[in-house]
Formats: structure tokens, sequence, C-alpha cells
């Protein structure tokens, strides 16, 4: 029945766009010079008409009914309900329909030995329903007629529809855009307004500056919040510790390998190699983190021991180096738009001045391209700091406050999942961290990403 | 050890300024292919010491890509295969190291393409890849005395740490000659060094041009007759990547013996 309305719009829509632009040629005779706009576009304007109204009715109906149907059935049932507290009227009318459902796909043959509460309930409303529905459509027909007319009567050639087409475009990508930036806006508040509560119960500076890091002691209810529990110093140590190993790694080969693929490759080479290294920094981060807890991590310690060295299962360096890994392909896809981006006249300049190709690399070409390569290294920095996967499965869990690599250790992202991730009390500061330390998260991805642009805005004007 | 023949021998018709110096550059039997398509075919050409020559000609006919075969740019073309000979004093291009072959050949290219850097470090590039300087005093002697020669000092000698590539159209292109210039080059090549710049830009370069042919070949590929016309001593017309005439500039312009020169330079080409 819904999907009939629904196709009746698009019918509507359908009809529309073809009269107008039949109408508008009809209203010329045919000489489209004398029309304001092309015809195509009298069309889109009236199959905008009709689309619009069309939709906006179907939906507003749709939700209003079902608000009705739940206030007759509450004011029809009122006396049999009238013992129920609010949350059991709640369950019950969120029964209703899929009961209704059941007995509709069941056959009307059993239905008439029940008489429950829930059954007579489920009965008025697949009745109520099926009036609601039949409404529906013959309304939205309604509409979507009288918008046709209306519409179609608004069409005169003087009338400006190219324009009209236009400014509703504008408005359709406007709201997209809004709802991008709103959304956004929208988490940010609910992380601050959590945030905000978890800094009620602990103290900005203890989680700042505090370098003792267990949330699990704070559920127990005689050591709530006690203090030096929630200090996050040993996360952020842990995140910089390990986002400084891989970028040790990701940088310089990152690096290299889009200068070969830039500059030193054969354009076969480079015509294959460019879409792998994309498609390397498309596998799931999980798969990296397997194969940093099962291969690397082991190495590591293997290879320690031999050295003498006391390395735990997991450590900082297995997770450094994979994440390292996982960063190189972001690295040098994004260096090497930025370093193919320099003109080609660079080159030729160096060139023709007797360069080599590594002097023009070094002297010409990596200055030009210096922004570019700022920026996507700020932008792998932002990746490291975030990435939760590989330190889960390969840095483990132990909020250890150590610059030794070779150690266990946490950071704020895997914190923030562990936190989030039991049956917990929403209200508990435990809980509540997750969003504090989410919001130190944001802030630091946030100005990184904002250094990028700056960098890139700054230098954005050095060629043309 | 250099292999100078008189330029009699070369420049039969040769009169004035012409006659009586040295072959600087010789293009034997060039043919020039980009993967199997053919632009330049048997080309044999003499240009002589420290004068100006201009090579004219339809655009496509292959003047760049003739250029390029001096400094050995086309190899900085995977597609593009140069055959037969092409001489520097004598000597085949391709026996000389190429990065001492582009320090003595010099070129300038058709739209302005300075480094994103300093109009100082813009200059100082070259010596400093060539190792021409020893101290900074000297490498700051080379940088001025190459915008001098090339007429930019007086613009920029209190602005030198200003990015090179803020100047106006004709200043980069004069950077771009101070650039060439700075490496004490023999030759220089210019590929259409005015077709970016307007008429005042223009003459002024052609002025420098004036002045440089005091010490330096130069090749000038140029679009404009009037051009060529102005600057050169021995023009060549090119067509369809064949070499279709050569001689004094004023006998091109004047008596041309082809009939293919003579509807070009009366633009009744095509
Ligand atoms: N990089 C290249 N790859 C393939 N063909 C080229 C390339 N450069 C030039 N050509 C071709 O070679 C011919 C001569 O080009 P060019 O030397 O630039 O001519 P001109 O400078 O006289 O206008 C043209 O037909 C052009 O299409
Ligand atoms: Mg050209």
């Amino acid at each position: 029945m819904t999907s009939v309305a629904f196709l009746a719009v698009f019918i509507w829509a359908f009809i529309g766009y073809y009269s107008a632009r039949a109408r508008a040629l009809y209203l010329v005779g045919g000489v489209v010079r004398d029309l304001n706009s092309l015809p195509r576009y009298y069309g889109f304007f009236v199959a905008l008409c009709i689309l619009l109204p069309g939709f906006l009715f179907f939906f507003l109906w749709k939700s209003l009914s079902s608000f009705f149907l739940e206030k007759r059935i509450l004011f029809f049932f009122s006396d049999r309900i009238s013992d129920f507290s609010s949350l059991e009227v709640n369950a019950f009318l969120r029964n209703v329909p899929g009961f209704s459902d059941r007995i509709q796909s069941a056959g009307r043959g059993p239905i008439s030995e029940k008489t429950d509460l829930l059954f007579d309930a489920s009965v008025l409303y697949a009745h109520d329903q099926w009036l609601c529905n039949i409404a529906l459509v013959f309304l939205t027909f309604l509409v979507c007629f009288l918008c046709f007319m209306r519409a179609l009567h608004l069409v005169t050639p003087c009338m400006r529809a190219r324009a009209r087409v236009e400014s509703f475009i504008w408005w359709v990508l406007a709201c997209s855009s809004a709802v991008a930036v709103l959304t956004s806006i929208g988490i940010l508040m609910s992380l601050l307004v959590q945030a905000f509560r978890f800094f009620s119960i602990v103290p900005v500076h203890e989680f700042l500056f505090g370098l003792h890091w267990s949330p699990q002691l704070s559920m127990r209810p005689d050591q709530f919040a006690g203090s030096g529990t929630f200090g996050a110093v040993p996360l952020f140590v842990g995140t910089a510790l390990i986002t400084v190993i891989a970028m040790c790694i990701a940088t310089p080969i990152g690096l290299m390998s889009a200068i070969y693929l830039s500059d030193y490759a054969s354009l076969g080479f480079r015509a294959w190699a460019k879409p792998v290294l994309e498609i390397l920094s498309g596998i799931p981060t999980v798969v990296y983190g397997f194969f940093a807890a099962l291969t690397v991590a082991p190495l590591i310690r293997y290879y320690g021991e031999l050295l003498g060295l006391g390395v735990a299962a997991e450590s900082a360096l297995a997770a450094g180096l994979v994440m390292g890994i996982m960063i190189i392909p972001f690295v040098s896809s994004l260096s090497d738009d930025v370093i193919c981006a320099v003109p080609q006249s660079l080159r030729d300049g160096s060139a023709a001045l007797g360069a080599t190709k590594t002097e023009t690399v070094i002297k010409v070409i990596l200055p030009a391209a210096f922004s570019g390569i700022v920026n996507a290294l700020l932008l792998a920095v932002g990746r490291a700091v975030g990435e939760t996967m590989i330190v889960v499965m390969a840095a483990g869990l132990a909020p250890n406050l150590t610059l030794n690599p070779l150690d266990v250790v946490t950071t704020v992202t895997v914190q923030i999942m562990a936190l989030l991730s039991g049956d917990q009390e929403f209200d508990n500061p435990g809980t509540l961290a997750a969003f504090a330390l989410s919001l130190v998260l944001f802030f630091v991805t946030f100005i990184l990403n904002l250094t990028a642009l700056r960098v890139v805005r700054k230098y954005r004007e050095r060629y043309d | 050890m250099t292999d100078t023949q008189k330029c009699k021998e070369y420049f039969p018709d040769a009169t004035g300024g012409a006659s009586g110096c040295a072959v600087k550059l010789h293009g034997r039997d060039v043919n020039v292919f980009y993967d199997d398509k053919q632009v330049l075919f048997d080309v044999n050409l003499a240009i002589g010491e420290k004068m100006v020559t201009a090579l004219i000609g339809p655009s496509g006919c292959g003047k760049s890509t003739f250029l390029r075969c001096f400094n050995r740019m086309n190899e900085t073309i995977s597609s593009c295969r140069v055959a037969g000979r092409v001489e520097l004093d004598g000597f085949n291009v391709r026996d000389i190291d190429v990065v001492e072959l582009r320090a003595r050949v010099g070129m300038v290219f058709q739209k302005p393409n300075p480094f994103p850097k300093s109009i100082y470090e813009n200059v100082a590039y070259g010596p400093r890849i060539h190792g021409l300087a020893g101290t900074s005093a000297e490498l700051d002697d080379i940088v001025t005395s190459s915008l001098e020669r090339a007429g930019l000092l007086e613009e920029v000698h209190n602005r030198m740490n200003e990015l090179g590539t803020g100047l106006s159209g004709g200043q980069q292109q004069r950077l771009c000659i101070a650039r060439a210039i700075a490496v004490n080059p023999e030759v220089i090549l210019m590929d259409e060094p005015c077709s970016a710049l307007d008429p005042i830009a223009t003459a002024r370069i052609e002025e420098l041009i004036d002045d440089l042919c005091q010490n330096y070949t130069i090749v000038i590929v140029t679009h404009s007759m009037q051009q060529a016309a102005r600057v050169s001593q021995r023009t060549v017309f090119f067509n369809l990547g064949k070499l279709v005439e050569e001689g004094d500039t004023t006998q091109i312009f004047t008596n041309p013996h082809d009939k293919q020169t003579q509807d070009y330079i009366t633009g009744r080409f095509g």
C-alpha cells in the first residue's frame, strides 16, 4: 500500500516533466528561442514541484498517523491499561504493530478465539492502519495532482525555469553540507557534555597531568574516583611513542617510494604500482593487527632475547613497526600526488642546467613540494594517533609510563575501547573517562588537520 | 682541443659578420623519432660561433626538437630517439658527459620557469651544482655579474631574497637567462623565449640577445619573423621536419631562394 503511494509520486513527477516540456513548447509554437529557458528546465521545475510536496506529505502522514494510531489505542483501551506503569504502557505500544503484522500474515482464521488485550489492540491497530494507508494513497495522489495542475499553470514562456531549478539545486547542496557540518558539531557537543560530567568528578589537571591510570579501581564503591586513578599521561606517552615509531618507519620509506614512483620509475611500472599502493592502504587494520601480534611481536621478542634484552610479549615496537607499515602507502600515495604536481618545467629547467636527477629532486622538487609533503605527514600522524586495532593486538592494555619501545604500552584509543566495551553504568566515571579521552583525541587530530591546512595554504601560491 | 673549420666552407653565402668565424654546433644527418613517428628528416646544419642563429618555421615542424638535440634534453623524453651526429666544437655530444655538456650549452625555455626559490638562489643554483664558486664571496660575484649581464641587477639588487616566482613575466625570463649565464656556458639555446611576454619585455630580451652574442653562441627558436630579422645574423627555415633553407638573415628575408620560405615569410603559408 505504502509503496503504491510512493510510486504515485514518481509517476506524477514523470508525467509532470513531459507535460511541462510539451506545454512550454506548445505555448511558443515550437520555437525554443522564444522560451526563457530550455524546455527540459520547465520539465524539471514541474517535476520538482510534484516530488517535494508529494514526499513531504507522504512522510508527514506516515509519522502523524502512527502517532494518532497510538493515541487511539490508548484511548480505546484506557480502562484496561489504567493500572499499567508508564514503562509497561510503552512496552505494550511497542508490541502492538509487530503483533498485528503477525496476525495478518497468519491469516484471519484462528484469531477469534483469543481475547487478550494485545490481541484486541492489534486487531484495532491493523484495521486503523489499513484505513490510514488507503487514505494515504488517495491523498498523496490528490496532493500530487493539485501540485501538478498548479505548477503546470505556472509554466509560461517568460518564466525563469532555469534559475528556479538552479536555486533549488543550491538548496539541496547547501542542506547536504549543513547536515555534514551539523553532525560534526552535534558529536562534538555530546562529547563536551559527557566530558564535563567526567571533569566534575575528576579534576581536569588530575586527568591531564596525572601519572597513574587505572580506571578499574574506581569500580569498587569504596575507591570511587580515588586520587591518581585517572591520570592520562601514560596513555598520551604511549600514543606518542607508538606514533613516533610508526612515523620513523613510514616517513622515509613512504617518501622515498613516492620519489621513486614519480621521478625514477618507468611509466609502465608506475601505472600498476600506484594503484597497488592505493589498494594496500585499503587493507583493514585488523589484518595488520594480527600480523603484528602473530608475526612481528614474536620476532622482536626472539631477536631481543638473542641480544639479551628483556622484551615483553607485546611491545610498543611491534605495534609501531606494523603501524608504520600500514601508513606507508598513505604517505607515499599522498606525497606522490604532490611531487607529481610540481611542474615538469621545473624539472626541465634544472636538468638543462646540468643537474642530475638526484640533485633536481633534492634541490628543486622536494622544496617545491614541501608543503604538500608536510601535509601528507600530518595526516599520517593523525591516522597513527587514531589507530586502535593494531595497538590492541600488538601493544597490549597495560598503561605503563615508559619510553622503552620494548615495553607494553597502551594508547588513548585502546583505552577508550576498553572503557566502553564492558557492561557498565553510563554515569560511571570509568565510562565518562572515555568521553574525556575522545575529547583530547578530537582536539589533537583537529589541531593536526588545521596545521596541515594552514601549511598548504601558506605555500600554495609558490608556483602556478 | 677545438676542431675549428672556417665558416666559408659551411656558409658559402655568408656576408659581413658571419664570415670568418668558427663552427660551434653542427648537426649531421639528424633524424629524430617520437616512438615510430619521425619528426626530423636528415637535418644538416652548422651554427657559427658567437652569432645569433634563428630557427623559424610553422609550429610542429620540429624546431624545438632540433634545438633539444644540442643539449641532449631529448633524452628526458622517454619516447624520443635521436639518430645522426650532433657536434659541439667537433665532438659528438653523446661522448661528452651530459652534466658538462649542459653546463656548456645552456637553455632558456618558452615559459619562464624560475625555481620557487629566492632570486639569489635561482642564479646560484647552477654554480652550486657545478662547484664553480669556492667561497660565498665568489658565489656572490657570480650571481651579481650574471644578473648584471642579464640586465636584471638594477631591478632586483635590493630584493635578492624575494621569491623569483614573484617577478613579472619578463623579469622571470631574464632571471632564467641569468641562471643559464651563471654556469658560464658557451652556447645558449632559446626556445621561443618571448612568446609568453608583452612587447616591452620582448624588446628588453631582444636587446639583451644583441649584447649576449658578443660572448655567447645563441640559437633562438622564434615564431615571430620580425624578431628573427631583428636579432639574428643567420636564419634557418624548417618545414615539416625538413630543413628547407638557411642563409644570412637579410638574404632569407629579402631574397629567399626557396618558394616555401618565400611563402612563409610573406605570410602566405598553408
Ligand atoms: N614529447 C613528445 N612526444 C611525441 N611527439 C612529440 C613530442 N614533442 C613533440 N612531438 C611532435 O614532434 C613534432 C615537432 O614538435 P616540436 O619540435 O615541438 O615543434 P615546434 O617546436 O617546431 O613547434 C610535432 O609534430 C609534435 O607533435
Ligand atoms: Mg616549439
